[in-house]
């Protein structure tokens, strides 16, 4: 069992999202230690894949920006291994089965141990397939987080009975992106995750203002946003820390 | 062929987001219950036979097995079906089930349109909705589809992320396919992806070779030495194979796209420079990083320019069953003219790949061995672009 825990001990868990290496790795960390400072409770760093399926235009274009800028795993482990010396914030991986699977699962498991990271999500790796990746985080103490979404339904007591970490309830169908509504039956699906989770949950997907962090984080142990962050970064650029900070901070007392 | 989880060797798997299991789940179910059922059989032979013109005509190659001097050339006729390739067979059979489980629209990734074409007209046939995406580049190498499909009554979405070819089509599909599930199938045109449509689409190609076996055995009361077809995805080749696998005296050859090289970056040959991986729903050969990040092929087929292989293929590959042999553009361009020439049949620059591969081959064996090309599609839509390639400045 790694840290993830901790997040959720101090009440409802404000999760941001960001692509490290957009714009930057420089601007990345200290975008990082904005949030930490302003209360999140756990943050997600995304792991720049070429060909983010999961994801909607907004994360996409960062996931391209971060590439280009020739950012790679190693260079993102260098980030991790710099950050951990004052930021103790939990913290997880968010990228795709190849980017894993190209460094080694057991490789890449070891690496997070060592650097400090807490876990890794991996969208597209559901319940059948989780195993190939999950051995080898437990045997280095990080958790493979899992997920459940609006269409789960049958699935979703066992995905929960055995989820890692935290179980992260994705709010919508579709891909990442902020939405002007969420329509999809999200508290019952919530509720029944809640029931037959041992881990707290998270919801993510289309959560941007207060007024939706605050409705979401009603139902879950957390809200996990992504999209909106990642826009703030893609208009201020090296400039984003300050709005970034403003913007966690405002989303944190919105669930407080 | 395939384990229960959707297996071939290491390779294929589910590797999709939670929101589509249930989705791809209930196709499993609904094809295992269908594919033994006599009616739904009835109703897609019914629609290969009197709607696609099946069987396709094994033909005899008489000038292009006499100027190659070697082995007796077949050419299994697939660009003579409705819609002009292969991509029919799997498509009326995706489609007629779809319509089984009560989906009312479906959506499709296409590289040169020939997939996208054969949907939209599947579903202009079958009252449904028809959306296809297509990587931006090829909707300007392949315009003529992109009309066909319009008229079809199809909507185009060009994809302009990423390398905005094939690749960036299935990206787009897939998402498309997690926002709008309920009423959608997705019709995917190769044997590729998620569990369980490497498996579906190779069942639904498979009647190229079932018809080989039958016409060879007719013409020539044995089994042929090698039956070859070009590789992208990968489904006019398993088709191809697919009744021959336990035939060891046959050989399996997959023609793949080098594009300018395998020794160059501008290649779409997955199994020659690919390496294993994880995505687009499997577990397959990929042209990768060493970080795993995707690489931009290319190849000046559209069809092929895909920079993964079906685990099917990966599998056979691994075992030793077929063989993988990579077909530069320019060897493709030189077999698309010589068989316009020798034979007055212009294949597609994909099946071209195939042909030039056997134009090296053919010389080398003796006279009384056999070889059968599966020509997967027609030329027509390459011309335009084949001719700039030669340096004619000609536009559709």
């Amino acid at each position: 069992m790694s840290n993830i825990q901790n997040a959720f001990a101090k009440g409802k868990a404000f999760i941001p999202f960001l692509t490290c290496g957009d714009p930057d790795l420089e601007t990345t960390a200290a975008l990082v230690r904005a949030m930490a400072k302003e209360g999140a409770a756990l943050i997600e760093l995304g792991i720049p894949f070429s060909d983010p399926t999961v994801e909607g235009p907004v994360i996409q274009a960062a996931n391209l920006r971060a590439l280009s800028g020739g950012v790679t795993t190693d260079k993102i482990f260098d980030l991790v291994r710099d950050l951990r010396r004052d930021v103790t914030v939990p913290m997880v991986f968010m990228t795709y089965a190849n980017v894993v699977y190209s460094y080694g699962p057991e490789r890449f498991a070891n690496a997070c141990a060592e650097i400090g990271m807490d876990g890794v999500i991996l969208p597209d790796v559901p319940f059948e397939e989780k195993e190939e990746f999950a051995v080898p985080c437990r045997a280095a103490g990080i958790d493979l987080v899992s997920l459940v979404a609006p269409t789960s339904a049958n699935r979703i007591a066992d995905i929960a009975s055995q989820a890692e970490g935290f179980l992260y309830v994705v709010s919508s169908l579709g891909v990442t992106g902020v939405r002007s509504e969420i329509k999809t039956d999200v508290k019952e699906i919530a509720a029944l995750a809640k029931a037959a989770a041992n881990v707290p949950c998270a919801i993510g997907f289309g959560i941007s203002t207060p007024e939706q962090a605050r409705t979401m984080a009603e139902c879950a142990d957390g809200v996990i946003v992504g999209s909106a962050i990642v826009k703030i970064i893609a208009q201020y650029g090296r400039d984003a820390v300050p709005y970034v900070a403003d913007y966690v901070r405002s989303l944190k007392d919105a669930i407080r | 062929m395939t384990n229960a989880n959707g297996r071939f060797g290491i390779h294929g798997g589910q590797y999709i987001p939670e929101t589509l299991m249930n989705a791809v789940i209930e196709l499993e179910q609904a094809y295992n219950h269908y594919k033994n059922d006599p009616d739904f059989n009835r109703e897609l032979n019914t629609l290969f036979t009197e709607y696609a013109g099946r069987p396709s005509r094994l033909y005899y190659a008489g000038k292009l097995t006499k100027k190659l001097g070697g082995a007796k050339i077949y050419l299994k006729r697939e660009d003579l079906n409705h819609t002009g390739a292969h991509k029919i067979n799997n498509v009326l059979g995706q489609a007629l089930l779809a319509k089984k489980m009560g989906k009312t629209r479906l959506i499709a990734e296409t590289g040169a349109g020939q997939h996208g074409v054969a949907t939209a007209t599947a579903a202009a046939l079958m009252d449904m909705e028809c959306v296809v995406f297509m990587g931006g580049e090829d909707t300007k190498r392949q315009a003529l589809n992109v009309y066909k499909m319009r008229l079809l009554g199809a909507e185009v979405v060009p994809v302009t992320t990423g390398t905005a070819t094939l690749k960036d089509a299935v990206s787009q599909a897939m998402r498309e396919w997690t926002s709008r599930i309920a009423d959608t199938h997705y019709c995917l045109g190769s044997v590729m992806g998620p569990h369980p449509f490497p498996t579906i689409v190779r069942d639904f190609q498979a009647v190229i070779s079932k018809e080989i076996k039958e016409q060879m055995l007719e013409k020539e009361g044995r089994l042929p030495d090698v039956v070859m077809a070009c590789v992208g995805g990968g489904s006019n080749a398993i088709g191809t194979f697919y009744h021959f696998i336990d035939e060891p005296s046959v050989r399996l050859i997959g023609c793949e796209a080098a594009g300018r090289g395998i020794d160059t970056f501008e290649t779409a040959a997955t199994i020659a420079t690919g390496k294993l991986g994880i995505f687009h729903g499997m577990k397959s050969y990929f042209c990768q990083d060493e970080y795993g990040q995707i690489a931009p092929v290319y190849s000046i087929s559209a069809g092929l320019d895909y920079p993964g292989v079906g685990p099917e293929h990966a599998w056979l590959h691994d075992i030793g069953r077929a063989e993988y042999v990579p077909v530069t553009d320019e060897e493709a361009v030189c077999a698309f003219e010589n068989l316009s020439r020798t034979e007055g049949i212009i294949p597609a620059i994909e099946s071209a790949h195939a042909v030039a591969y056997a134009e090296k081959l053919a010389p080398t064996l003796d006279k009384d061995k056999i070889i059968v090309i599966t020509l997967s599609g027609r030329g027509d839509k390459d011309c335009a672009a084949i001719a700039r390639y030669r340096g004619e400045d000609i536009h559709e």
